[in-house]
């Protein structure tokens, strides 16, 4: 099959499975992506920081934690790119094994509050009466708070460190997600085809996995997506507070927190980190609404 | 003004509403207080204490009750203004919470400000001049806003404008000389000296106050300026703009007159609850500036260990965010007659 008529199939106004109706409109959504310039950047951007961070070691020109006493708090040089730290370490390198931990924390963060929220939002919607007006309410208590307090308030007590500052965070960042699957779950319950797959005699749990599940899904992933920025600035913030990552690790928060105390002298140690956090986060807030846009059909 | 029955009926649904999740967020923290595994007995008596001693403060803490009974005590010494003690500064926690909240108010209200004073009229600039450039300045602010670091942000300003270009003094609330020049009467230092007549130490205080309020007050200016843009791009689809255009009224006029009045009631509710998203960043800029608010209190508390002072602080900042979205929610219904079904 060549490129033309790959693209004919994919783009056919009557697809003849599911399979190339799905595919198709995946090729589409992409090809609408594409115009989005923004959205191009923000995927450039953390397609870039995966790579750096599978590829850290070949990149790195030192181990993030190898100290070199005798060449502490240095500026810029030919040896050390971007200087070094209080305790000699090569301030690029760190920065460069930095990128694991901020992908690996809003990875697992998103991939475990997302079903979560679903779950909550798709059964408050499907049981809606009590059910839904008790877990709605739940959810409001939560989001009452602003997301770093409540997870500070965990965080104090589940002690400092990166995995529980990663629970406190999933413990305080599902309610907007159930919002939102609860507000698509209500929709899609009203629609006809439900209530043809009701007739049919589905079974209450088919209906609730096999049909509404799924179409929650586009939502929760533009949700998801929109999250991620902040979810990086959180997770540095607990660090920077000293509550998640903890030295020696090369975590971008930790290490602004690291180099206050010779800040007003050395000033690259706490800045640098600090770049690294607006650029990830830019381009993860960018890819966000550029997926927005494509997925959400009000904004097309 | 419409104040009738239906009216009455409208805000004692609100305040219902707003009770309710109270209770929830007070069995929130008792939840997250109790289940999680530290052992708070150890905490008040030591590692080294006999078994007696520690059998006595375990009833001392109504530990040796059920989850149910301890969730009523609780609520009980809540209800009295109890918190409990601060393991690290042996007060009352509801003592400290007092002396270091005025603090963070005053930050936080000096930066919504700020935020209110320029994001409005930059909003309304944006959405009158689509594309043009106060638009792009409103779009970079909001970037700026989601996407630095506030604590990394303040630590660059203090760089510059205290370490090098020396124009603001250090961190604090004032120099140290002028320290204690001011009794406490409401906490805000600003309020305070003026009314004792101390225009120097209301001078220096000013002077303290304006950078890390400006931080902060950046992502309030990001937040305000882009939903004032969009309620008044909102608006100006508005079959009355169009009138008025063809009455042959200029724009100016009309933004100024009709468009932005229309707005008023929505962005009360987005100021509002700016206010409360600024706690949020208080805590991280306090940290920075030595702003001795409540901030800087839950992180000394945090780093040390002292769970009953986190979760007060907690509290504190769940309670004034649901003051302020009930108050937000309410005058929304007394200011726009069609927010009542």
């Amino acid at each position: 099959m060549n490129v033309k008529s790959t693209i004919e199939w994919l783009v056919s106004d009557e697809p003849q499975s599911a399979r190339q109706a799905w595919l198709g409109q995946l090729f589409i959504g992409f090809r609408a992506f594409q115009q989005n310039v923004l959205g191009m950047t923000g995927l450039g951007i953390v397609l870039g920081i995966i790579i750096i961070a599978a590829l850290a070691p070949v990149i790195a020109p030192y181990a993030p934690d190898a100290q070199d006493l005798s060449h502490r708090l240095e500026p810029s040089s030919a040896q050390h790119w971007l200087g070094t730290d209080e305790f000699g370490r090569d301030i690029f390198s760190r920065i460069i094994y930095g990128t694991t931990y901020t992908l690996q924390f809003v990875t697992l963060v998103i991939v475990a509050i997302a079903p979560i929220g679903l779950l909550i939002g798709v059964t408050a919607a499907y049981a809606g009466g009590v059910v839904d007006h008790i877990l709605m309410r739940i959810t409001d208590i939560f989001l009452s708070f602003p997301r770093l307090i409540l997870a500070l308030a965990f965080v104090a007590t589940l002690g400092p460190g990166l995995g529980n500052a990663m629970i406190a965070i999933v413990l305080t960042a599902w309610p907007p997600y159930a919002r939102v699957a609860r507000a698509e779950a209500l929709r899609i319950r009203n629609s006809d085809f439900i209530s043809a797959a009701k007739i049919a005699g589905a079974p209450p749990r088919r209906i609730v996995l096999g049909h509404i599940v799924p179409l929650c899904i586009p939502t929760i992933i533009v949700r998801g997506s929109l999250d991620m920025g902040s979810i990086i600035l959180t997770a540095a913030s607990l660090g920077f507070l000293g509550l998640g990552a903890q030295p020696p690790q090369p975590e971008w928060g930790a290490m602004i927190s690291a180099g206050r105390q010779y800040f007003l002298e050395q000033w690259w140690i706490s800045t640098i980190p600090g770049i690294a956090i607006c650029i990830a986060t830019i381009g993860f807030n960018l890819l966000g609404d550029g997926l927005r846009d494509v997925l959400d059909p009000k904004y097309r | 003004m419409y104040i009738n029955k239906t009216f009455f009926r409208e805000m004692a649904k609100v305040l219902f509403s707003a009770l309710v999740t109270l209770f929830g967020l007070l069995i929130l923290t008792f939840f997250i207080a109790r289940l999680l595994p530290i052992d708070p007995v150890l905490a008040v008596v030591g590692e080294q204490a006999s078994e007696a001693a520690y059998e006595r403060a375990r009833q001392d803490l109504g530990l040796d009750k059920s989850l149910f009974q301890q969730l009523i005590l609780y609520l009980q010494n809540i209800v009295q203004g109890d918190l409990g003690q601060s393991f690290l500064t042996r007060n009352d926690i509801v003592d400290d919470l007092k002396r270091v909240f005025p603090a963070t108010i005053e930050l936080a209200t000096t930066a919504t400000i700020i935020g209110v004073l320029i994001g409005v009229p930059l909003g309304t600039w944006a959405a009158a001049k689509q594309d043009g450039w106060p638009d792009h300045v409103a779009r970079f602010l909001g970037v700026l806003g989601h996407s630095v670091p506030a604590f990394w942000l303040g630590m660059i300003a203090l760089l510059i404008f205290y370490a090098k270009l020396g124009v603001v003094p250090g961190p604090g609330r004032v120099d140290d000389i002028y320290y204690g020049l001011v009794t406490q009467q409401t906490g805000l230092i600003l309020v305070d000296s003026l009314m004792q007549g101390q225009i120097e130490v209301f001078r220096n205080a000013v002077s303290h106050l304006i950078l890390p309020a400006t931080v902060l007050g950046i992502f309030s200016v990001a937040n305000i300026s882009r939903m004032t843009r969009n309620f008044v791009l909102a608006e100006l689809r508005q079959e009355y703009v169009t009138t008025a255009r063809v009455k042959g009224m200029d724009m100016r006029t009309i933004i100024i007159r009709q468009v932005l009045p229309n707005t008023f009631v929505s962005l009360i509710t987005v100021i509002a609850l700016q206010l409360g998203a600024l706690l949020e960043g208080a805590v991280l800029t306090e940290t920075i500036f030595g702003w001795p608010g409540l901030g800087l209190y839950m992180k000394n508390s945090l780093l040390n260990a002292d769970t009953n002072a986190v979760l007060g602080g907690t509290l504190l900042v769940g309670v004034t965010f649901i003051l302020l979205n009930t108050g937000a929610d309410a005058l929304y219904r007394i200011l726009d007659p069609r927010a009542r079904n």
